[in-house]
């Protein structure tokens, strides 16, 4: 086959339908990433306009230009706008968007996710600007500190809009955590072993790790206080048995990682660009991913240090204190290790390498501010002042904004297949340089004169004027920077000079695709041996357009890529991907009317969108798998490999285990939260405790056996292809489940508190609810298997989906356990039949 | 304040030099030493144009042993981040202007610079912090006098016991110079934030619980507090008084609550 043929081969199998249709069933990863990027660029754009109009009304003393309830708003938007709609979706949509190409895949292991976390992502932002548009955005801050928050003090639509929004939102980054972590791990080019990676993936997958455990807990808080506002379960109510300092915790255990996780990505650009820029492979490569695995674990043993003004006891703040100076030290190892390739190789002043520049200068001073912070008593009195917005802003547009514009303008050859204007690209750098130094560096300064935040105006004569003026010239300085590079980028995309396929003389995979990026990405998928596999001639690249690599075929129209071993990289199955298709709208708009549902009170609709979205999701598995055995195929380069249906550890598998790791991390921060307020708040031991029922835990235990036992003689029989008894052993054990569902219920019902009285009633209750939640999505899975035994979609060979149902429903029955154990434990002298 | 045999005990000039304060460091002598040097250096910037620290609401300029202990960590840390800022951006600029690839010490950047050089400079400056916090907080410490301070969206009310029964002002803390009081902060609905920035460091006034800090103004005088954790629209107008009065004042004030 040619190169042209093979090439319109795969563009037919890979390629989407033409107009509307293709926009909407579109689930190509370079597709959804550049939508990504371009949605959050409006965002940030969104955003910058809410930070303009802020600094209008700080510039001057008494200034009305807006009262305190629209700057409330204004700065409440512009944080959350940025946190969430900006910085994280910008970064998976570069992530989704290069991934595949860095590692020599032809998509990410769960394009239909991919989609899905779009449209969430999509839909969730028109709720957060259409509040806006209509004067009802959210105004308790972007970190939405209860009571202030709660019902009494917020009783507006407001909060709900934040706290609905912003977790629709949430899916998308959890979709985007999971797809990220197992498409690195396991959709690599054959050959590419974890070492061997590029060094970006390594940072992607830490980054995508930490977000798997992180976002939970922000899911749980606004879970809780959603839950507290629309029907006053008191779980932040100190008159009620509940705890303003719980959402805090729970807040800041998302929020402090959150940091790490908008910083890791950035800093695996520098790593990246920088050895290009300075002509010499990077230095400490294994130092650098050791680092970058110590700071994602220890960034989430530092929330506190958000808390040290709240009257915590000193000895825990002295050890938070330690841990947030300490983790400053993997940080340093990594500018130590872009430093040594630095002084190493021979450094050029391109336009990405001078956003690095600014990257070092601003991010250091940002890092220094932070290790201040850390220090307990300094803490004491800059902490909520114009110095602590000083610092973030560093640490933020230093260590995200700068290593980003590097990225942007280093891949806009790869993106556009054009060049900027050497001049206009440098303009624009040097005028958001300048204008962030002037905003930002005198900001400090007006913390330590003692300056709040979040205050709409100020008194004259408290020598906060003519830094509040400089600050705003400033930012406008900035804007206008900003301005430029659009212009710029503009310019670049519209009239910009064709590039070569490898502008930079970069030695990573990404260049070795054709311009324009095809749909397919490569023809043929290389044999990776090296770090730095592209050559400096066009040798890898032309080989792979013709052919000579893995996949480069047309099999029956199936979209294939490379699973590999997670660690070796050794070739273990043929992935096969799903294509373009309506249900990752669909779902997320039925997702989207749930939530609606619940923003404007109609609490009848949304169990009915909840069924929709079961049904969409039924329908979706549906979609997927293989009705025949293949057995090994010919996977190219005279390798052969199974495809992923007939594969141990297949991606869905992975894919699993990660989404159970972020449920495992909602229950624990749920038991965290009991705990904390058991030990901690005010009005403990309730009232009133649980009083179990023996009877209706004996049934729940029974059940919990019996649906164990019996799928676990109908995975074994579906092993040994007796479909008729795996069928019934599926059936039985979602009887059972369902029993052991209802079961629960009953124990509740009989033996618990009210909610509403106490925040142990309500706590009790959702740990029932979460139970009782797992317990049906099990139980849909068990169904689903018996009806895939059914139509031949499992055999001895295909046992993916009975091992995926396995993970779902051993968790699920550990929960269960684990939730009557934490409700039933605490009361122990009180159980009766 | 007694030296109690610490060992560092360190005696300073106040910033305007009208007044001898004391400021006590327990631990290693280092520290001490940086806080005998600090406060000179504190000067010498004021000197060099930092007239422009001072105002009604400024950490810079305090008027209290807490605030100002702090604000010389504040210089502390500032120095030895501008220092690590010199040297790590020092060698970023001298890498741009290497033009010929050449073998570095892989062990000289990454063990020394990445791991050594910051652990060495955290640990002093972490050590430096637990200690003056300990110290802040006066775990050993008995305060002449308690005083509640209740907060509401969106003013203070303070209530102190005087011989005669409490006594409640709205937005003015009295306290008598040149003491330790201790202040208790509750809130009434929604979290709040007690700070008069001259003296101490803000601790938050939260609904359900009651959390205290020490303060003391060394001379009398009026100084300003604020609310510093966000509580809604009135959020920028949550301001009180710190009044303190010297020892006859204070005196007739005990006595007018008693009357």
């Amino acid at each position: 086959m040619t190169a042209l043929k093979l090439h319109n081969a795969l563009e037919t199998i890979w390629g989407r339908p033409r107009g509307w249709r293709g926009v909407l069933t579109n689930v190509n990863h370079s597709d959804l990433g550049l939508r990504f990027m371009i949605a959050a660029s409006v965002y940030f754009a969104i955003g910058g306009v809410l930070a303009m109009l802020i600094r209008a009304q700080l510039s001057t003393p008494r200034a009305a230009f807006v009262g305190p309830e629209i700057y409330n708003q204004l700065f409440t938007m512009h944080g959350s706008l940025m946190m969430f709609m900006f910085a994280i979706p910008f970064f998976e949509g570069l992530a989704m968007y290069m991934l595949p190409k860095l590692l020599g895949s032809r998509d990410l292991a769960f394009p239909r996710l991919s989609a899905f976390g779009w449209w969430c992502y999509l839909f969730g932002g028109f709720i957060l600007l259409g509040a806006m548009a209509l004067g009802l955005a959210p105004d308790g801050g972007w970190f939405m500190y209860t009571p202030l928050a709660s019902k009494t003090y917020t009783p507006g639509i407001n909060a709900d809009v934040w706290l609905l929004g912003i977790t629709f939102v949430e899916i998308s980054a959890v979709c985007a955590a999971i797809e990220l972590t197992v498409s690195v791990l396991k959709l690599r080019a054959p050959g590419m072993s974890l070492m061997r990676m590029p060094i970006f993936a390594w940072y992607i997958l830490v980054t995508a790790g930490m977000m798997v455990v992180g976002f939970p807990p922000l899911i749980l808080a606004s879970t809780l206080l959603e839950i507290e506002r629309a029907f006053g379960w008191p779980f932040f109510d100190p008159e009620r048995g509940g705890h303003p300092l719980l959402w805090q915790h729970l807040f800041w255990l998302f929020g402090h990682p959150e940091v790490y996780i908008i910083f890791l990505p950035a800093a695996g650009i520098v790593s990246t660009v920088l050895p290009v820029m300075v002509r010499h492979s990077l230095i400490g490569y294994g130092w650098i991913v050791g680092s970058i695995l110590v700071l994602g674990f220890f960034s989430f043993g530092l929330w506190v240090h958000h808390m040290f003004a709240t009257g915590i006891p000193h000895l825990a703040l002295a050890f938070f204190s330690a841990a947030s100076a300490l983790v400053a030290v993997p940080t340093v190892v990594q500018i130590f290790g872009w430093l040594a390739t630095m002084w190493a190789g021979r450094p050029m002043l391109w336009l990405p390498m001078l956003y690095i520049g600014g990257f070092f200068f601003i991010f250091l001073l940002g890092g220094l501010t932070g290790v201040m912070l850390a220090m307990v008593p300094l803490n004491w009195q800059v902490h909520d002042t114009a110095f602590v917005t000083a610092h973030l802003h560093y640490v933020l547009i230093g260590g995200f904004m700068f290593p980003m514009m590097a990225g942007i303008y280093y891949w806009l050859p790869r993106l556009t297949g054009r060049r900027s204007h050497p001049l206009l690209g440098r303009l624009g750098f040097w005028l958001v340089f300048a204008g962030f130094n002037v905003t930002f560096l005198v900001m400090h300064l007006t913390g330590l004169l003692g300056m709040p935040r979040r205050v709409y105006t100020y008194q004259p004569g408290l020598g906060w004027d003519w830094p509040n003026l400089v600050s705003s010239m400033g930012s406008f300085v900035m804007a206008i920077g900003f301005a430029v590079v659009v212009i710029d980028l503009g310019l670049a995309v519209l009239f910009g000079r064709r590039s070569s396929r490898n502008p930079w003389r970069a030695a990573t995979l990404e260049w070795a695709l054709p311009m324009p990026v095809p749909s397919y990405n490569l023809a043929s998928l290389p044999h990776v041996e090296t770090r730095e596999p592209l050559d400096r001639g066009h040798a890898l690249a032309r080989s792979l357009a013709a052919g000579e690599g893995y996949l480069g075929r047309d099999r029956e129209g199936l979209r294939e890529t490379t699973g590999v071993e997670m660690v070796s990289g050794r070739l273990t199955e043929v992935v096969v991907l799903p294509g373009n298709s309506w249900l990752p709208i669909a779902t997320a708009a039925a997702t989207g009317c749930f939530f609606l549902a619940l923003l404007v009170g109609l609490y009848w609709l949304a169990p009915v969108a909840l069924v929709v979205v079961a049904a969409l999701a039924w329908r979706w598995a549906a979609a997927l798998g293989s009705d025949t055995d293949r057995g090994p195929l010919d996977a190219g380069r005279g390798a052969v490999a199974p495809p992923h249906h007939e594969a141990e550890e297949a991606p869905g598998w992975w894919g699993s285990v990660f989404t159970l790791t972020a449920d495992a991390t909602f229950l624990m921060s749920l038991l965290f939260g009991y705990a904390f307020l058991a030990t901690v708040a005010p009005g403990w031991p309730p009232p009133e405790m649980a009083r179990p029922s023996f009877a209706a835990a004996g049934i729940v235990l029974l059940a919990v056996l019996a649906a164990f036992l019996a799928e676990r003689e109908g995975l074994a029989a579906s092993r040994a292809a007796a479909t008729a008894r795996a069928r019934a052993g599926y059936g039985l054990a979602a009887t059972a489940l369902g029993a052991a569902v209802l079961a629960l219920l009953a124990f509740g019902w009989l033996g618990l508190p009210a909610p509403s009285g106490h925040a142990y009633g309500a706590v009790v209750w959702v740990l029932l609810g979460y139970g009782v939640v797992h317990g049906s999505i099990a139980m849909l899975m068990l169904a689903f298997v018996r009806h895939r035994l059914a139509a031949g979609y499992v055999s001895p060979a295909r046992m993916l989906e009975p091992r995926v149902v396995r993970l779902w429903l051993r968790y699920t029955l550990a929960a269960m356990l684990l939730v009557l154990a934490a409700i039933g434990l605490p009361g122990a002298a009180s159980w009766r039949w | 304040m007694s030296g109690d045999g610490d060992a560092g005990v360190g005696v300073a000039e106040d910033l305007l030099g009208m007044k001898r304060v004391e400021i006590r460091i327990a631990g290693p002598r280092l520290l001490a030493a940086a806080h005998r040097l600090a406060p000179a250096a504190i000067a010498a910037g004021l000197a060099a144009g930092l007239g422009g620290c001072a105002g009604p609401l400024s950490t810079l300029d305090p008027a209290g042993p807490a605030a100002r202990s702090i604000s010389v960590l504040m210089l502390v840390l500032l120095v030895l981040a501008a220092l690590s800022f010199v040297v790590i951006f020092g060698l970023f600029l001298l890498a741009l202007r290497r033009r010929r690839s050449r073998a570095v010490s892989q062990r000289l950047f990454l063990v020394g610079g990445g791991l050594v050089f910051p652990l060495v400079l955290l640990s002093v400056a972490t050590i430096y912090g637990v200690v003056l916090g300990e110290r802040i907080i006066g775990a050993r410490e008995r305060p002449a006098l308690s005083i509640e301070a209740r907060a509401e969206r969106w003013h203070w009310q303070f209530t102190r016991e005087g011989q005669g029964g409490s006594v409640t002002r709205r937005d003015i803390l009295d306290v008598p110079a040149g003491r330790t009081v201790e202040i208790v902060v509750t809130s009434a609905d929604v979290i709040h934030s007690f700070w008069v920035p001259r003296l101490a460091g803000k601790i938050d006034a939260i609904p359900g619980m009651r959390n205290r800090i020490l303060i003391r103004a060394d001379v009398p005088g009026r100084y300003g507090g604020v609310c510093a954790e966000f509580c809604g629209t009135g959020h920028a107008e949550m301001g009180f008084t710190l009044v303190a009065h010297d020892p006859e004042a204070w005196a007739d004030l005990e006595r007018g609550a008693a009357r």
